[in-house]
């Protein structure tokens, strides 16, 4: 990317403004940041380890990470002295608005891309690949979800599990009852509390869950995966320009390196807020989505 | 800004299958309008006989009420709704809370919102009442005392039937907003309109059509809720006082 900025830099200085300059004005998210010299960025409160607060109420993690390195680029490719990193806290439930209306420039946290969604907003190279799976505790006979038949399962609201669950339960007469929690938080707190016996959601964000909980040792997760599903940053619709910055950089990352550092970094290493380890090991998915970056889609 | 409108959403199927979209915005309808009026029943019950004893003589009554009102009143709903919900089972003995907890997650969710609502409204119905009973001129408390009734003889065949018509029209306001109120009941998960809602933009990505039809839904329940109880404060209404003619 560096390179890049150099190239473009020249190219104005040469005044070769004909090709440049002249496409990077039809982006109008790009132009905005240049007008107002700030970029708003979306980001989760609790999805560990991908965006979340710490416990001085920083937001940390590993999609915010790379958010914060698309940011530079984005900044030296505007050849900006200066530009304010504005932070808004997003849900499950209103980051799509906010990316369509305008509010926020970029999220990167932990949204699936899918098809639904791409015919609202856009998606940037995939970030992550998960499999939804359950959380439930060691002694309580969870191993799959044929165990899940009759009982009381938990998920956050308006998420891909949900809709998975709610749909195996219809197509297999399970006779659960699903609980929608507004966010993976309370959905813990759910599963913590007793009211339900498993919480299904993308496996990251529950070993994230474990990672936080009073007894992280208390807790495992099991089951077969109901899907793979591709992380991607969200931005607006209809804007290549802005998109292809984006990918050229956060394809930059992952094929120099630098992206598996910060991999390492929040799913191998002890990580706020109780240091604990999450160990989950590069999977297969991963490293190829590392190797050649694509912003596909997997339903 | 580039939306792609598709109001047919509403009648396509559900992402469960079992149902359309349209299907699921009115269970999450009628799931508000129990909610509501049940909560309102409870309100109305507590809030008239608190509002009335915070008006007695006797100091210790007063007191409760008082106390009663100030705490329900003073806390914010949703952390009301929160403690009802997560903190009170937990509070139970620990067979009990449990066998309570893996029940029906429906049911936990409905009696919570509804006792959570229902005793928030129920201190700003006592205080309407309260107000409609010290808005009397005194005399009438004296001549029923004058007359021998006892204390609650003057309550209940002078006082009250004056009060409660007085204080129809505030309480029309205070129906209005458990109506309103019931939307911060989804924060627990329970599936009525403001949810359905949610959950129609989380599965379709069509956050306009899905919030239009909600601010619809409500504006059409508080429109017939105020055409009703305008024409019931009407037939009520005191000759000489507020609202009568």
């Amino acid at each position: 990317m560096k390179r890049f900025a150099i190239t473009a830099a020249l190219a104005t200085v040469l005044g070769a403004s004909a090709v440049l300059p002249a496409q990077a004005q039809e982006s109008l998210t790009l132009k905005k940041i240049k007008d107002t010299g700030a970029i708003t960025l979306g980001h989760r409160e609790s999805s560990i380890p991908f965006s979340y607060y710490d416990d001085k109420q920083q937001v940390i993690g590993y999609s915010h990470e790379l958010m914060l390195k698309v940011v530079d680029d984005i900044k030296a490719n505007l050849k900006l002295a200066k530009l304010d990193i504005k932070l808004m806290p997003v849900t499950s439930a209103n980051r799509i608005t906010l990316i369509q209306n305008g509010t926020v420039d970029i999220e990167c946290g932990s949204t699936t891309n899918n098809l639904e969604r791409q015919k609202q907003v856009g998606f940037t190279t995939t970030i992550f690949v998960i499999g939804t799976k359950l959380m439930a505790k060691k002694d309580a006979g969870i191993k799959d979800f044929a165990d899940l038949a009759g009982k009381n399962v938990v998920t956050t609201a308006g998420t891909t599990s949900e809709r998975l669950i709610r749909k195996m339960n219809e197509d297999k007469q399970m006779k659960m009852n699903v609980i929608s929690a507004k966010d993976h938080g309370e959905a813990f707190l759910t599963l913590e509390t007793g009211r339900a016996v498993a919480f299904m959601m993308d496996d990251a964000l529950l070993y994230g869950e474990i990672a936080k909980a009073k007894k992280p040792g208390d807790w495992l997760v099991t089951g077969t995966a109901q899907s793979k599903e591709a992380y991607g940053c969200m931005l607006k619709k209809d804007d290549p320009e802005f998109k292809k910055l984006v990918d050229a950089s956060l394809t930059k990352a992952m094929t120099s390196g630098d992206a598996e550092k910060i991999y390492a970094k929040w799913f191998m290493n002890p990580i706020p807020p109780k240091g604990l380890n999450l160990n989950m090991v590069l999977s297969d998915e991963m490293k190829a989505a590392y190797k050649a970056p694509n912003d596909k889609a997997f339903e | 800004m580039g939306y792609q409108w598709n109001w047919g959403v509403f009648l396509s199927p559900s992402a469960s299958g079992d149902d359309t979209y349209l299907g699921w915005m009115f269970a999450g309808f009628k799931m508000t309008i129990a909610l509501s009026l049940t909560a309102w029943v409870l309100a109305l019950i507590l809030g008239a006989l608190v509002g009335v004893l915070r008006t007695v003589p006797n100091k210790t009554l007063a007191g409760i009420a008082t106390a009663y009102v100030e705490l329900f009143r003073n806390v914010p709903l949703l952390v009301q709704l929160f403690i009802w919900y997560f903190v009170l089972p937990e509070l139970l003995p620990t067979s009990i809370g449990d066998a309570y907890k893996q029940s029906h997650p429906v049911m936990q969710q409905f009696l919570a919102s509804m006792i959570c609502l229902g005793l928030f409204t129920s201190a700003r119905v006592a205080e309407q009442v309260r107000a409609g009973i010290n808005s009397l001129p005194k005399g009438q408390k004296n001549a029923g005392l004058a007359l021998g009734f006892t204390l609650p003889q003057t309550y209940r065949h002078v006082m009250l039937p004056m009060a409660f018509r007085l204080v129809v029209p505030p309480l029309t306001s205070e129906f209005l907003n458990i109506f309103k109120n019931s939307a911060v009941c989804s924060t627990i998960g329970l599936l009525e309109l403001a949810a359905q809602g949610r959950q129609l933009v989380d599965y379709t990505a069509q956050p306009y059509e899905s919030f239009i039809a909600v601010t619809l839904s409500y504006v059409l329940i508080n429109v017939t809720v105020m055409t009703l109880m305008h024409k019931f404060e009407r037939r009520i209404a005191v000759p000489g006082y507020i609202g009568g003619k």
